[in-house]
C-alpha cells in the first residue's frame, strides 16, 4: 500500500518541521518569500456560480478573486483606501455625470487575448448593471461606457452619481470578465460562470464537487514575478470541526473566514506552528443587529425600543458571544470605517432599571406574572453568534419583563419569515457594511422597499426625515457634504432606533507559520493573493 | 417459472407504487417547508425585488405547485430526473457522481458490521454465558449507544490528528493525479475511518442477534441429535447452530440498509466524503426540490433492490421459504 508509506513519510517530514518551527525564532521562518508550492486551505461552501461580476458575495470572491480581477482593490495605505488593479487611475467629473478609468497596459486574459476597455464596458453595462446583486443598485443610472481608446473607459451616468460611492464600490463590484467569452449566448448560462476566465494571478484548474477547487499559476500574469504560489487548493470541509483538525494534522495550511470556530481559537493558538490572525477583514464588517417589526404596536413606541436598547449589555455580548473577537456598536456605520463613522450619536448604556422605567412610562406595566407582553424573536441561523445572541437577548428581555419566544428556522425559512411574510416581532440579523452606506446600509431603514427583499427594511418602519436624508445623500456629489449627511444619518438612526446595532465583527484566519503575506489588505481573504507565498 | 422470478415480478409491481408514494410525499413535504430555492440562494447574495423575480422565473418557481409536480412526474415517466436548480446541472449526473462513494461506504460498513458482528456473535454464542460472551455483549452494546458523529470525531482526533496514521477525511488525496491500483489503495486508506465509524455502530446489532439466535439453536433437537452423532463441537457450532442463527441476520441486512443510508449522511459530513447523503443535505438546505426528489428516489430504489436481493438470498438459504410465503 504505497499510499500508506507516503503518508508516513509526510508525517515524519511534518514532525521535523514542527521541531524546526518551535526551535527557530518564528520571524526568521516566516520572512523568506519563496517561489512555488501548493497552498491548501479550507472551504466551507461550494458556490455554484463562480462569476464575481454576477454574484458579488464573499463566498464567490473567496475563490474567484484570484482568477478574475477588479478595477481597484482595497488597501490599508492607498489613497481613499484603494490600490490599482486593472485600472491605474480613476477620476469623477465635477457634475457627477461621468467617471474616467485609465486601464493597465499589457494585461492578457487567461486564453491569451488582450484585455481592453471594451471588456470593462461590456462587464459594466451587460453584467454589473442588469445582473449583479449589488451593481443593480449602485450602477442603476449608468447609461453608457465610452471607450475612446483601448486603455480608457468613460462611464456616463444618466443622473448625477456621487463618485465617492463608485469609488467605494470598486473593490467588491467591479470584477471584469472577458467580452469575447460572454458575448456569445446567454450570460447566465455561460460555461465560464463555473470555470471562470479572468486576468488574475491564478487560472481556474478544476472543480471536483464535494472535494476541491484547484487554481493554477498564471505564468503570463502582468504582476512582475507574481504569483509566488504554483497552486491553490480549496478543500471542501463541510463540518464545523474539520478545519481545526485538518490544520492540526497539517493537511491544510490555512482556514480563513472563521472556519475554525471561536471557541477553538484559544486552544489552537497554542499549537506550535499555527497562528491566529484577526487582521485582513477590516473591509468585510458584519453588524449584529436587532431587527424590529414596527407593525407591533408596542414596538412602534420609541420608549419601548429605547428600553430594549438599554436592556442589552453590549460589552457582555462582545465578551461572551464573540469571546472578545468583536467591538460594541454605536450605530449603523461600524467603528472601523475610516470615512463615515461618527461616535457623536445618542447611546444607550446597559441599565435595566432605566429600561424598566421606560416601559412603565410607555404604559406597559408588569402583570401578576412579572410579564409586560410577549413577542416572537427570530435569530438568523447563518452564524453561531447570531443564534447565541438570540439566546442572550431572550434572557435580557426577560429581565425587563418582556417574554420573548424564540423561533429557530433554517436559512431559507428565516429569510422568508422575516423579509417576505414579516412573521416576526424581533429578529437578529447580520447585515454587512460594504464600505459605503449607500451600498447596503441605508436600505435597512429606508421605507418603500417591496416585500421579499432580503436584508432590507421589512419591519414597516417609516420616517420621512430619515428618508429625505437618504435621498439627499444619494444625490450629493461633494464628498465632504455627502459624508456629513451620512453622519447625520447615523445620529437619526441611533436616536429613533428603527433597528438596534449591538456589535460589529469580522472573520479570523488560522494559518501555518509558513504562509507569508497574510492579511496585508483590508479584504485579504477575497483579494488576489498574487504575493502570498509559502516559506521553505 | 422459478421461485426467484415469481418473487421478482411481484416485488417490482409493488415497488412502482411504493416509489410513486415516496415521490409525491417528498414533494409535498418539501413544498410545506417554508422558503424556496430562491430564498435559500439570496441568503448569501442579497438582491433587489427585480433580481428575485428574475431568479424565480428562471428556476420555474413562479409556476404553481401542481404544475411543477405534474411536470416532474411526466419527465420521470420518460426516465428524466430533470435539472438541479441550484447546481444548474442534470440531476442524473450529480447523483451518478456521488452514488459510487456512498455505495462504497455503505457496502464496506455493512461488510464490516455483518462480517465482524456475526463472527463475534458466533464466538460469543458458542459458549453462552461465558466471560467472553458477557464482555462482547456489553462492549458491543456500548458501541451501539455511541452517536455516529461522535465516534467519527474521536477517530479523527486519535488516528488523524494525534497519530497521523490516516487521512482526516475526503475520499482520496486531493488533486493527486493517482491512477489504477495506486488510486484504489488511496481510496481504501481514506475509507478506513469512515467505514469504522459507520460499521462499528451496527456491529452490536448483528453480534447480539447472532448470539441470541445461537443460544436458541442450542436448545433445538437437531443440535442434540448432531451432538449425539458424535460430531465435533466445532462442526456443531458452525454447521448446525450458526447456520440456523444466520437467517434472521440476513433479514436484518435488508432492513438495515435503509438505516445505513441515513447514518451515512452524518458520517459523510464528518469525514468530508462527497456522497449522496451530503448532497441530500445540501439539497434540503437549498430547497432544491427536484434534486432531493432524485436522491430520495435513488435511495428508495436502492433499498428496494437490496431487500429484493435479501429475499432471493433467503429463498436460497432456507429451502422452507417458498415464493408463496415470502412474497405474501
Amino acid at each position: 500500500m504505497s499510499g500508506f508509506t507516503i503518508s508516513r513519510r509526510k508525517m515524519l517530514v511534518g514532525s521535523a518541521m514542527l521541531l524546526a518551527s518551535t526551535a527557530m525564532p518564528k520571524l526568521a521562518l516566516a520572512q523568506t518569500p519563496k517561489k512555488g508550492g501548493r497552498l491548501v486551505l479550507a472551504a466551507d461552501s461550494e458556490p455554484r456560480n463562480l462569476n464575481p461580476a454576477i454574484v458579488a458575495s464573499n463566498g464567490v470572491f473567496f475563490i474567484s478573486s484570484k482568477i478574475v480581477e477588479t478595477l481597484a482593490e482595497a488597501s490599508f495605505d492607498g489613497k481613499d483606501g484603494l490600490a490599482p488593479r486593472l485600472a491605474l487611475s480613476w477620476e469623477g467629473a465635477a457634475d457627477g455625470l461621468s467617471a474616467t478609468f485609465k486601464l493597465r497596459d499589457g494585461v492578457k486574459w487567461h486564453d491569451g487575448k488582450p484585455f481592453t476597455s471594451a471588456d470593462v464596458a461590456f462587464s459594466a453595462l451587460q453584467i454589473w448593471k442588469p445582473l449583479q446583486n449589488l451593481g443593480r443598485t449602485v450602477f442603476k443610472d449608468l447609461a453608457s461606457v465610452e471607450t475612446p481608446d483601448d486603455l480608457t473607459a468613460v462611464f456616463k451616468f444618466a443622473k448625477p452619481t456621487p463618485f465617492q460611492l463608485i469609488r467605494n464600490a470598486l473593490p467588491a463590484l467591479s470584477s471584469v470578465v472577458p467580452k469575447h467569452i460572454y458575448e456569445v449566448g446567454k450570460i447566465e448560462d455561460n460555461p465560464a460562470n463555473t470555470a471562470p476566465i479572468g486576468t488574475g494571478p491564478f487560472k481556474f484548474g478544476e472543480y471536483k464537487a464535494g472535494q476541491y477547487y484547484r487554481l493554477t499559476k498564471n505564468t503570463d500574469y502582468w504582476g512582475k514575478d507574481e504569483p509566488y504560489l504554483d497552486e491553490i487548493i480549496y478543500q471542501v470541509l463541510p463540518d464545523r470541526t474539520s478545519a481545526a483538525s485538518a490544520l492540526e494534522a497539517e493537511e491544510i495550511q490555512l482556514a480563513a473566514f472563521s472556519a475554525v470556530p471561536l471557541a477553538d481559537l484559544d486552544r489552537i493558538s497554542k499549537v506550535p506552528g499555527l497562528k491566529v490572525i484577526t487582521k485582513g477583514y477590516e473591509g468585510l464588517t458584519y453588524q449584529l443587529v436587532v431587527e424590529i417589526n414596527h407593525r407591533r404596536k408596542e414596538l412602534a413606541d420609541l420608549k419601548v425600543r429605547q428600553a430594549i436598547a438599554h436592556a442589552i449589555d453590549k460589552d457582555f455580548v462582545v465578551k461572551t458571544v464573540f469571546l472578545g473577537y468583536a467591538a460594541t456598536a454605536t450605530g449603523p456605520v461600524p467603528k472601523n470605517d475610516p470615512q463615515f463613522y461618527t461616535a457623536d450619536v445618542p447611546t444607550y448604556a446597559f441599565d435595566v432599571a432605566k429600561a424598566n422605567a421606560l416601559l412603565d412610562e410607555a404604559g406597559y406595566k408588569k402583570g401578576a406574572d412579572g410579564k409586560r407582553f410577549s413577542l416572537k424573536l427570530l435569530p438568523a441561523p447563518y452564524f453561531n453568534e447570531t443564534k447565541q445572541f438570540g439566546d442572550y437577548l431572550r434572557q435580557a428581555l426577560a429581565a425587563i419583563g418582556i417574554d420573548a419566544q424564540l423561533v429557530n428556522n433554517d436559512s431559507a425559512a428565516h429569510i422568508k419569515a422575516v423579509y417576505t411574510d414579516h412573521a416576526f416581532d424581533l429578529a437578529v440579523g447580520p447585515p454587512v457594511f460594504r464600505g459605503d452606506p449607500a451600498i447596503s446600509t441605508t436600505i435597512l431603514v429606508q421605507s418603500g422597499i417591496p416585500d421579499g427583499v432580503p436584508f432590507s427594511n421589512q419591519g414597516g418602519y417609516k420616517n420621512a426625515a430619515l428618508d429625505a436624508l437618504i435621498a439627499k445623500a444619494s444625490e450629493t456629489l461633494d464628498t465632504t457634504a455627502r459624508t456629513d449627511l451620512y453622519k447625520e444619518f447615523q445620529k437619526e438612526v441611533a436616536a429613533d432606533l428603527p433597528l438596534i446595532n449591538v456589535a460589529e465583527w469580522s472573520f479570523i484566519s488560522v494559518a501555518r507559520d509558513t504562509v507569508g503575506n497574510i492579511a496585508n489588505n483590508p479584504r485579504w481573504a477575497v483579494s488576489n493573493w498574487a504575493d502570498t507565498y509559502l516559506a521553505g | 417459472m422459478t421461485r426467484a422470478l415469481i418473487l421478482l415480478r411481484r416485488r417490482l409491481v409493488g415497488s412502482v407504487f411504493v416509489l410513486l408514494i415516496v415521490v409525491i410525499g417528498t414533494f409535498l413535504l418539501l413544498e410545506a417547508a417554508p422558503g424556496d430555492a430562491v430564498d435559500a440562494y439570496i441568503v448569501s447574495t442579497g438582491g433587489d425585488a427585480g433580481m428575485i423575480e428574475m431568479l424565480r422565473h428562471r428556476w420555474g418557481l413562479d409556476q404553481s405547485e401542481l404544475t411543477r409536480l405534474a411536470n416532474y412526474l411526466w419527465a420521470l415517466l420518460h426516465l428524466d430526473l430533470g435539472q438541479s436548480v441550484t447546481f444548474s446541472r442534470p440531476i442524473r449526473d450529480l447523483i451518478l457522481e456521488r452514488l459510487p462513494n456512498t455505495l462504497l461506504l455503505m457496502v464496506s460498513a455493512t461488510a464490516l458490521s455483518f462480517g465482524l458482528g456475526s463472527a463475534l456473535g458466533i464466538y460469543a454464542g458458542a459458549r453462552p454465558g461465558s466471560a467472553r460472551d458477557r464482555f462482547l455483549s456489553i462492549g458491543s452494546l456500548a458501541l451501539y449507544a455511541v452517536p455516529g458523529f461522535w465516534l467519527g470525531l474521536v477517530l479523527i482526533v486519535v488516528f488523524a490528528v494525534d497519530l497521523r496514521w490516516l487521512p482526516i477525511g475526503g475520499i482520496e488525496t486531493l488533486a493527486s493525479d493517482k491512477t489504477g491500483l495506486d488510486r484504489a489503495a488511496d481510496i481504501a486508506i481514506h475509507l478506513i475511518l469512515p467505514v469504522a465509524a459507520l460499521g462499528f455502530i451496527y456491529l452490536a446489532l448483528y453480534l447480539r442477534m447472532m448470539r441470541a439466535g445461537m443460544a436458541e439453536a442450542w436448545r433445538q433437537d437437531f443440535v442434540l441429535a448432531a451432538r449425539a452423532r458424535g460430531l465435533s463441537r466445532r462442526r456443531v457450532v458452525l454447521a448446525h447452530v450458526a447456520r440456523n442463527a444466520l437467517l434472521p441476520l440476513v433479514t436484518m441486512l435488508g432492513l438495515q440498509s435503509a438505516q445505513m443510508l441515513g447514518g451515512s449522511v452524518v458520517i459523510e459530513s464528518v469525514f468530508s466524503v462527497p456522497g449522496l447523503g451530503r448532497l441530500a443535505q445540501e439539497a434540503v438546505a437549498s430547497r432544491d426540490t427536484p434534486l432531493l426528489l432524485g436522491i430520495i428516489l435513488t435511495s428508495a430504489v436502492l433499498v428496494v433492490v437490496i431487500n429484493l436481493l435479501v429475499d432471493i438470498a433467503y429463498a436460497f438459504l432456507d429451502p422452507r421459504v417458498g415464493a408463496g410465503e415470502a412474497g405474501a
